[in-house]
């Protein structure tokens, strides 16, 4: 305990830089998966084919396997980018960056599969009823769809972010130096790793009860007005 | 003998001129990725396998609430379904050693002090703690009746649990296991962290090794899409089969016209 408070100042900082990635990537997941929902439930068939093979692919290649080959191959081809078209020099993929756009590309392909099913879940005759009503699809969308459907995604939208949290710990794989990495290397340096990693566990318990009474919050405040059984 | 190399020479040739990737490396190299692919399944199945035999008996507890066990149990999965797996397998491979009793231990040689074991013993707790859960909540739904049904028929509670409960409650969570092996055999990406020479970390062995970017990765994710493909076909023919009952009647002609009749 005492030596978990000796070495607080280096585990503050991997708590936050580990939530400040999560957070990134969730912010980035919404997006991909915004946009890969409103592809699966396209009118167009090539574009529903495009967001179902986004969210196959994603579903069946290791995270990890994925966040390498941004990291190492992304960098890579960035700078043969730039070296054949002449636009930029070299360029130093950060770790940072390389998380986050991997994170935020997986969960987004999660996030789709929440979306759907949450515009799926709203009655069409309330759809049907704004067109009536002489509403345009930005105001449909702004008034009658998101609202409701922050309400149907939310338990399985609490579900992908507690995922991605801990998914974050792999970003300490290539480098980054979020929670996990720095109290490996403070255990390393002491041979307290067993200390150390107890300490992470509990660190990312309490990150995941915190962001539970969070987003319980959000629900009732989306739910209001609704009978609950 | 002839078709062979020309076979090798075409590849030669896309990878010298018309790819970024070399093809001809990979295929030198295939049976090194077939050898990491035959340790991220052990690894996988094993880990399946041990987790299912824990989950059951603990998914009866809490399910049937036995008084301090199901408060355990919760904590238990609480504690691993909370965390990421990583730090788990760390926790194992590198944290045990700091204790002298263990070091010391007959378990330390052979296997606490393995990669492999760690890794299997973190894998194991992992899923079985995920499986507990939805096990649990499978068997909380069994319909009234058939417990009902069942306790007329005079079965002990032994039989009822081994005839009646545990064969519906395994059908119920058959789609929610699906994901459960596919989520295990992602993370059992975890392993090539801890020096193991899984799929992924043959990857990382032929990148770091002829200094490449994306050949080692690449063939690995085709390894990995390719077990998720065989995964999910299991699936569905397991769900076809025994999920029969909840699929939808097709419409009989003869027994229509019996109707009407």
């Amino acid at each position: 305990m005492q030596l978990i408070y000796e070495y607080r100042q280096i585990l503050l900082e991997g708590v936050g830089v580990t939530v400040s990635l999560a957070v990134l990537s969730l912010i980035l997941s919404v997006i991909c998966g915004l946009g890969g929902a409103f592809a699966k439930l396209s009118q167009s068939r090539s574009i529903r084919q495009a967001g179902n093979s986004y969210t196959t692919f994603v579903r069946s290649v290791p995270d990890l396997v994925l966040m390498m080959l941004i990291f190492y191959g992304g960098q890579v081809m960035l700078n043969d980018i730039g070296r054949i078209t002449g636009l930029w020099g070299y360029v130093d993929v950060n770790q940072f960056i390389a998380g986050a756009l991997t994170l935020g590309f997986i969960f987004g392909a999660y996030m789709a599969e929440t979306f759907r099913g949450a515009i799926l879940a709203i009655p069409r005759g309330q759809i049907e009823a704004a067109m009536s009503a002489g509403m345009n699809p930005r105001q449909i969308f702004r008034l009658v769809t998101w609202p409701q459907m922050v309400r149907y995604a939310l338990p399985s939208f609490t579900n992908n972010w507690l995922v991605l949290i801990k998914s974050t710990a792999l970003v300490s794989v290539i480098g980054l130096h979020d929670l996990v990495w720095n109290a490996f290397a403070a255990g390393r340096s002491t041979h307290k790793l067993f200390t150390f990693m107890i300490a992470v566990l509990v660190i990312y318990l309490v990150i995941t009860g915190i962001s539970d009474l969070l987003l319980r919050w959000v629900d009732r405040r989306y739910s209001a007005g609704v009978k609950r059984a | 003998m002839e078709t062979e190399r020309t076979f090798l020479e075409y590849l030669r040739h896309i990878s010298e001129n018309l790819s970024p990737l070399d093809f001809l490396l990979i295929y030198d190299n295939l049976g090194k990725f077939f050898e990491g692919a035959l340790v991220t399944l052990q690894l996988t199945i094993l880990a399946l396998f041990l987790g299912g035999l824990l989950a059951i008996p603990m998914a009866i507890a809490r399910a049937y609430r036995k008084p301090g066990w199901s408060q355990a149990i919760w904590g238990y999965t609480y504690a691993f379904r909370g965390t990421p797996l990583l730090v788990q397998t760390y926790l194992f491979y590198f944290g045990l050693g700091q204790f002298e009793a263990v070091r010391n231990s007959f378990l330390w040689g052979p296997v606490l002090s393995d990669p492999w074991w760690c890794v299997l013993i973190a894998f194991t707790l992992n899923t079985a703690a995920y499986t507990t859960e939805f096990l649990k909540g499978a068997i909380e739904t069994t319909p009234e009746g058939e417990v009902e049904a069942s306790k007329a028929c005079g079965m002990s509670p032994f039989t009822r649990m081994r005839l009646v409960v545990l064969p519906s409650a395994f059908r119920r969570a058959l789609p929610a296991y699906s994901n459960e092996v596919i989520f295990t055999l992602h993370g059992s990406v975890i392993a090539s962290t801890v020096t193991l020479q899984d799929l992924l970390g043959v990857g990382r062995w032929l990148n770091g090794r002829y200094y490449l970017a994306y050949e080692g990765f690449i063939t690995a994710m085709v390894f990995y899409m390719g077990i998720v493909f065989l995964i999910s076909i299991a699936f569905r023919m397991a769900e076809k089969r025994y999920l029969r009952h909840l699929r939808p009647h097709e419409a009989d002609p003869s027994a229509q016209a019996n109707a009407t009749i």
